[in-house]
């Protein structure tokens, strides 16, 4: 078989740089090839290699110490002291029940790397609906809310059309994960709200028992997460175990 | 590491550029120890770069990519810090104008070499790379940058990125590709088993 077309693009392919469609095309032709599959098994080697090599200097101690302290800003003690003592008793009204939801989550130290994944997620969750702005784009229009992402985060994705179900959505924001950007999206269903995130699943470095992993019943919130088609799903919130597996399949039949 | 930011607020307060910047410290020192293959130096470069990020905080504008604003402003300040290094840093146009790498050799012991995690080979031969070279395959192997994001660091077109990246493999390959085959003969002769090498 003549792959020359196909290798000419093995690189690309390898950083996740093709179009979902044509990745997909893309991985059916490599599984079934063994000459491409032998060409980009050495290229992810190299890729891997160069990734070790690379995390190769640390910062001492000391200068990190010296650069916080060069860049913390200066507390200032003026007029806005009434005001910066309410942002302050804020903050620790957030940081408290953060830590609240955090300790009520990790019920002890010995937890799996996949119980420190839901973790982090439900942070985000509970972080954004306890702030002010939740949403960066404001929109129950999802042609509206979709093309926001543009140029913001190194991927596209579809979200579910919601004629005719319970969910409506509220809006969007950016947020990271391990250093990834993704989408937060935010949908509400009876009086409840629902995040929706969406990163790049080759960015993020998950444990193996995460996949397809199914709700977890005896923590605050429950949650699904799959992965399709690249991207690595999490649908999280205080909803019914049902709510939480319906929007999941609508999410899941819009991107199949 | 984890970590969540938030470049939501309607202001950027000095607050949200430690929030921001911070968590960035440790990659960005990697890359510019790096660049500069010296840690004095290395620290000079992340200190400036903090200082001129915390001092344009204002003009970063919401919603464009603040990690690759950071490595565009460290990657800008170590060009001017060192003399008639700019110069060093314009690839040749006819490097640019090469495909991608197409064929790729069967029977090259790459495999042997990096199951062997021969760290200390790659990292010179990696060293030993031109710069524009070495930033372009740190950038998109150690920071997992996209094109987009590597495009908007080094201030060039994704085609350029593309065609930079690909040129970069192809001369990390061509001089990784003797070192390795001494050294998976050497590892042979060694163990007595020279033969198919």
């Amino acid at each position: 078989m003549v792959c020359e077309s196909w290798k000419a693009k093995l690189d690309t392919y390898l950083d996740g740089e093709i179009p979902e469609k044509e990745m997909r095309t893309f991985d059916a032709h490599v599984r079934n090839c063994p000459s491409c599959s032998a060409d980009a098994l050495t290229k992810v080697q190299m890729k891997r290699a160069i990734q070790a090599a690379g995390k190769r200097f640390t910062p001492s101690a000391e200068f990190r110490k010296r650069m916080q302290q060069s860049i913390a800003p200066k507390r200032q003690r003026s007029f806005r002291l009434g005001w910066m003592l309410a942002a302050a008793a804020a903050m620790i009204l957030v940081v408290g029940s953060l830590t609240s939801a955090y300790l009520g989550i990790r019920s002890g130290r010995d937890l799996a790397s996949r119980d420190h994944v839901y973790s982090e997620i439900a942070d985000l969750h509970v972080a954004t609906l306890a702030s002010s702005s939740p949403v960066d784009v404001i929109s129950t229009d999802r042609h509206t809310v979709k093309p926001w992402f543009q140029g913001k985060i190194p991927f596209a994705f579809n979200l579910p059309d919601l004629q005719n179900s319970e969910f409506s959505l509220l809006g969007g924001r950016m947020t990271y994960l391990d250093q990834t950007p993704g989408a937060h999206l935010i949908y509400d269903v009876r009086k409840h709200h629902i995040s929706v995130f969406v990163f790049q699943e080759r960015s993020l470095k998950l444990p193996a028992s995460l996949e397809n992993n199914f709700l977890s019943p005896k923590k605050p919130f429950n949650m699904e997460t799959w992965s399709q088609g690249g991207l690595r799903y999490f649908v999280i919130g205080d909803a019914s175990a049902a709510d939480i597996n319906n929007l999941a399949k609508l999410f899941k039949t819009t991107s199949s | 590491m984890f970590y969540y930011v938030d470049v939501s607020g309607a202001e950027l307060q000095p607050d949200s550029f430690e929030e921001l910047a911070m968590p960035l410290f440790d990659q960005l020192y990697n890359f510019a120890h790096w660049l500069t293959q010296n840690r004095e130096e290395a620290e000079d470069l992340v200190q400036e770069t903090y200082v001129k990020a915390l001092k344009g905080f204002s003009s970063f504008q919401l919603g464009t990519n603040f990690r690759a604003w950071m490595y565009r402003i460290l990657r800008n300040t170590f060009l001017t810090s060192r003399t008639g290094l700019k110069a060093t840093m314009t690839v040749p146009l006819d490097l640019e104008e090469d495909g991608p790498e197409v064929a790729v050799e069967r029977d090259t012991p790459e495999t042997l070499l990096f199951d062997r995690t021969n760290r200390e080979l790659l990292q010179h031969t990696i060293d030993e790379l031109p710069v524009y070279f070495r930033e372009i395959l740190l950038l998109c192997e150690v920071e997992e940058m996209s094109y987009q994001e590597i495009s908007e660091t080094l201030s060039v077109p994704i085609g350029t990125v593309m065609s930079r990246l690909s040129r970069a493999r192809k001369t990390l390959r061509d001089r990784l590709r003797p070192q390795v085959q001494a050294g998976a003969g050497t590892a042979a002769m060694a163990k007595g088993t020279n033969h198919g090498l």
